[in-house]
């Protein structure tokens, strides 16, 4: 019989017998039955692999050789012996640091313009926006190659306002930049979500606020932020976690270099295990990147309750 | 709350702005049509439009084309949004609308997983799935997400379960008088009603599987399964002079789906990303 057959069936059939234990829930079978292909994949593809990754971590496996344990070998290497990993932990911080302020900054700063009903806005939001759409793509990573080369576009423009241009991707001291910028450009997406968290704040609050005299800078640390507080946190945090794993436009604009000056995390990573085959080190970097982004995520969750409001907490605000 | 400058000088900032952050994608399409030697002048559009550039680059890979590409990408992004039809709407299903033991547990770990940073599983799924043997086939893909995992599928899941949490049980009790069983309820009452969800969840699973670099880099390692994003590397890497021209139209007509996809299917993806968004 087929699946919904016996679904029913169980469930009639569990509806005659008295008080059984699986009672108290009312889909006690159906429910894990919906859910296995989820429970398959949790156990499967993300539990599994975790601790075989751990396991890897202490070991010298390179996929082709029997694998060998090592104990702490690999990270003690990686600690003290390893150039490589202390230029693409500094470097990925670095674009951490740089990319995800500035990109939400400007998200806020867009979305409050644009918080008012103004003609054109669906225009100026598509144009916002479209960037995020595309710019994770191998293709904008080849177009944005092509616009900042020497011979690039960029500097064709900046020679008509007289600035001398030069190979910001050929340049170490100004590749990273190139890569903050197409993130910093792609910040539609999250000023979409500003937008929307924007709207749900309610006027009553500014109109209260104008007559007790409060100016614009006051409202908005007093009201605006407080209320974006948490959406705010939200993209703070997933910011920070996908930008701790950036590998396409490092790879295809500038491949790491000029010089390692574009060196980030995850090329390193894709390196040692798909280049070298070097499972078992690379094992041990993964751990190393996963337990950075949790202790930076644990920081800015630490910091939090100094600045992120949720409505429901504190009895929530006043009625008049 | 707004930044009150007078309507003129915002909306000349807006469009001032929106012309700086659209300029590469204007200047991207004129690319597309220059010579190799008008590339860096800085007109928008070339004197004269070189249609070639489209044509020799649809061809530019030996033994193969673009339209070739084209089908393995569109083939595999196909089956991807099937399987993750399926699994995600079940999973979303079961934590949205059903009780069963420890839950609230399971449903834990979904969230947690969701933050996971997919760098750390990158590594043992590839060993796995090369003991499998499964590495040049598009079954690494395929089967993640058949178990609502893969790219992004933790997120759909996520998605589908906020809003079949919102729809009413009282539907789901008349029908369950009527003898249906969960299954005929999932298929016949709670799916219809989460379409608006689903639409939103397939045009994530297409972008971000389309533009999955990494994944495809990893996997698939014969030029006759290439995906397009591979293809554009692999021209982009060949050493024989490089075709600007060619390898930006290549590149430009590669983000047509998405700007597609998002043209006629606008109210999605602000719905979409604001709804979760704001649930975070």
């Amino acid at each position: 019989m087929n699946r919904s057959t016996a679904v029913a069936v169980k469930a009639a059939a569990g509806k005659k017998k008295r008080r059984s234990i699986l009672s108290r829930w009312d889909a006690p079978i159906a429910g894990y039955l919906f859910i296995l292909p989820w429970l398959l994949g949790f156990f499967g593809l993300t539990a599994y692999p975790m601790f075989l990754s751990l396991y890897y971590s202490f070991t010298d496996y390179t996929l082709m050789e029997s694998i060998n344990w090592v104990g702490l070998h690999n990270y003690e290497r990686i600690f003290t012996a390893d150039a490589k990993f202390l230029q693409s932990v500094k470097i990925t911080f670095l674009y951490v640091l740089a990319s995800v302020p500035l990109k939400l900054a400007a998200a806020l700063f867009v979305a409050l313009l644009l918080n008012k009903a103004m003609r054109g806005i669906s225009a100026y939001r598509t144009a916002i926006y479209f960037p995020s759409l595309i710019g994770g793509s191998i293709a904008v990573s080849l177009l944005w190659r092509n616009i900042f080369g020497v011979d690039g576009i960029f500097n064709e423009v900046l020679s008509k306002f007289g600035i001398q241009g030069m190979g910001w991707i050929t340049n170490p001291s100004t590749a990273l930049w190139t890569l903050i910028l197409l993130t910093v450009w792609q910040f539609g997406s999250s000023m979409v979500i500003f937008l929307a968290g924007l709207k749900q704040i309610p006027n009553d609050l500014y109109e209260a606020s104008g007559v007790d005299g409060a100016n614009r800078f006051v409202q908005f640390y007093k009201i605006t932020l407080p209320m974006l507080s948490p959406t705010l946190y939200f993209n703070l945090i997933m910011g920070v976690i996908n930008a701790f794993q950036m590998f396409t436009s490092a790879y295809v604009i500038t491949n790491g270099g000029p010089m390692n000056s574009t060196y980030v995390y995850a090329m390193y990573l894709y390196e040692r295990a798909f280049s070298r085959y070097q499972l078992g080190y690379s094992s041990a970097l993964a751990w190393i990147m996963l337990i950075m982004i949790v202790i930076v995520a644990a920081i800015i969750a630490g910091t939090s309750k100094y600045w992120v409001f949720y409505e429901t907490e504190t009895g929530g605000r006043k009625r008049k | 709350m707004t930044i009150k400058w007078n309507q003129v000088a915002r909306h000349f900032f807006m469009i001032i702005f929106s012309i700086i952050m659209a300029y590469p994608v204007l200047w991207w399409i004129g690319a597309s049509l220059k010579s190799n030697s008008e590339l860096s002048s800085p007109s928008l559009f070339p004197s004269v439009p070189q249609w070639s550039n489209f044509v020799d680059g649809w061809n530019s890979v030996p033994g193969h084309s673009f339209t070739d590409f084209y089908l393995n990408t569109f083939g595999l992004e196909f089956a991807v949004l099937i399987v993750t039809l399926i699994s995600s709407t079940l999973v979303a299903f079961g934590f949205g609308r059903l009780d069963f033991p420890l839950k609230n547990f399971w449903f834990s770990l979904l969230m947690v997983t969701l933050m996971l940073p997919g760098q750390v599983l990158i590594i043992p799924q590839y060993a796995m799935f090369h003991q499998l043997g499964w590495v040049n086939t598009y079954l690494p893909f395929i089967v993640p997400h058949l178990l609502a995992s893969g790219a992004g599928g933790t997120f759909f899941v996520f998605l589908l379960i906020q809003f079949v949490r919102g729809i009413p049980k009282e539907l789901d009790e008349s029908a369950k008088m009527d003898g249906c069983s969960w299954f005929g309820i999932y298929l016949r009452i709670v799916m219809p009603l989460t379409k608006p969800a689903i639409v939103t969840v397939m045009i994530f699973c297409f972008l971000w599987n389309w533009d999955d670099f990494l994944g495809h880099l990893l996997y698939i390692n014969s030029v006759d399964k290439y995906t397009v994003g591979l293809a554009l590397r692999m021209i982009n890497d060949s050493t024989t002079g490089q075709q600007w021209g060619q390898l930006l139209a290549m590149s430009l007509v590669s983000i047509l789906p998405a700007t597609l996809v998002f043209m006629f299917l606008q109210k999605y993806f602000v719905e979409g990303i604001a709804t979760t968004g704001i649930k975070g």
